[in-house]
């Protein structure tokens, strides 16, 4: 198994670099894609969604391999497989959590979030920003 | 008790803007390292200053000056303030004694705790998906470290602006980032008046995690867009905003351009001369409480009779 792939900092960012990154980041990469599809996806439809920066065989690797841990699940199609991210039945308890950090004030120390909150002023001032960039909030075609 | 002594507690006072304006100028990794530096030497100063100013109370009591083996009459006539002084900084650091540990404590289970909840379901690789509409990713450090990320988040962004929030959220965790805000609200919890470190504090380690991100996926617009509209997807989410310590700092339409702008080289002179001001209330923050305790010493050991009181003066 190509296990433990070697994420080169040295070697910098450039064209095809996903096919090195760790195995980690990859399974990652992938059960995102499945979350954020609407239903089950076939490895192509990954390989496509994740704009073709893996080969084929790898994403049918992870796809197994997240098969194996449990995290997805799949379903038999024609001569291949679906795969849809296998549902947290204690979601309920996920939720509660959710309140329970949301109520401490001091949450920020243990937690830096990736956005925080808008105010009206900034909404205007980001979707300015974004126009600006000429994609604005268009989809993401690559 | 000579007046060095105050300068500690007061040295935030004036210290705090100063780094607010300061940190601005710095490129965020320098500013996350100085901003916590800053915070940790003004909070040990004035705790160090406060401990000072109740033991020279202390040693006024019969039975600690007996302890020390001191003539408490030696010890100087003291101002007036020197009891009341006394007798709140005791008070303040027993209420620091008791609720540093308690606060520690309590972050710890709260770790624990999200670590439990995300570390077995719906995971794969370091990353942690919490179905949950609401748009929302953030970093839970820990060995090892883990991305949560709800499935609203997910949903909001194509699957290149995903990249980059990974990044974000890997800078966060590779570079112990929850380790510079602990360090500042331990600060804090020391002297109050350093609250206003925070938020600069926040903005560099975000903008720090926005460039590492920029570089791994090696393009600024990409990693500008992704920013923008998890904030945009979230704000949408949520009808009211929320209230939050952030709401007027505006940070996330900072960051974003920041990213769309080029990396510029920082400008000289200002922050020069502000890291010099700095630098200096630093210094004396640190050298004001050095030197009570030198004072302090010296009186004592007037007081123990091992020396003359005319021995110390110049």
């Amino acid at each position: 198994m190509p296990q433990g792939q070697i994420d080169e900092p040295a070697g910098g960012p450039a064209d095809g670099r996903t096919d090195r990154r760790p195995a980690g980041e990859l399974e990652a990469s992938v059960l995102a894609a499945l979350w954020a599809a609407d239903g089950p996806l076939t490895p192509g439809a990954v390989q496509l969604e994740l704009g073709g920066g893996l080969a084929r065989t790898t994403v049918t690797t992870i796809l197994t391999r997240l098969h194996a841990k449990g995290a997805v699940t799949r379903e038999r199609v024609g001569r291949g497989y679906t795969y849809a991210p296998a549902q947290d039945s204690p979601g309920l308890t996920a939720r509660r959590m959710h309140a329970e950090l949301d109520k401490d004030e001091d949450r920020g120390t243990v937690l830096a979030r990736f956005v925080s909150d808008l105010s009206p002023e900034d909404e205007r001032v980001l979707r300015t920003l974004l126009q600006s960039t000429g994609q604005g909030t268009a989809d993401e075609t690559p | 008790m000579i007046f060095a002594v105050w300068l500690p507690l007061l040295m935030p006072l004036l210290a705090v803007p100063l780094a607010r304006r300061g940190a601005e100028q710095l490129p965020p990794r320098t500013a996350a390292w100085a901003l916590t530096a800053l915070a940790l030497v003004l909070a040990l100063s004035s705790t160090a200053a406060l401990a000072l100013l109740a033991l020279n109370g202390a040693l006024r009591l019969p039975f600690v000056a007996a302890l020390g083996h001191l003539s408490p009459h030696l010890l100087g006539d003291g101002s007036p303030a020197t009891v009341p002084a006394a007798v709140l900084a005791a008070c303040a650091l027993t209420a620091l004694g008791a609720s540093l540990p308690r606060r520690a404590v309590r972050h710890m289970r709260e770790l624990r705790a999200a670590h439990r909840q995300f570390g077995s379901a719906a995971s794969a690789g370091d990353l942690s998906v919490r179905e949950d509409e609401r748009p929302d990713a953030y970093a839970l450090p820990g060995r090892p470290g883990r991305i949560v990320v709800t499935t609203g988040m997910l949903r909001a962004l194509s699957a290149r602006e995903r990249e980059v929030l990974f990044a974000h959220e890997r800078a966060h965790l590779s570079g112990r980032h929850h380790l510079f805000l602990g360090a500042t609200e331990f600060a804090v919890a020391l002297h109050p008046a350093l609250r206003g470190l925070c938020a600069p504090l926040s903005y560099a380690l975000e903008r720090w995690a926005d460039e590492s991100a920029a570089r791994v996926t090696g393009d600024r617009a990409l990693t500008a867009r992704a920013v923008g509209r998890a904030a945009l997807a979230a704000r949408a989410a949520s009808p009211r905003p929320r209230l939050s310590l952030t709401a007027t700092a505006g940070p996330v339409p900072r960051r974003v351009s920041a990213l769309l702008s080029a990396p510029k080289p920082a400008a000289r002179a200002l922050p020069r001369a502000l890291a010099g001001l700095l630098l200096a209330c630093v210094a004396l923050s640190a050298t004001a409480a050095m030197e009570a305790a030198t004072d302090l010493h010296d009186g004592i050991e007037v007081a123990q009779g091992e020396s003359a009181p005319v021995g110390h003066g110049d």
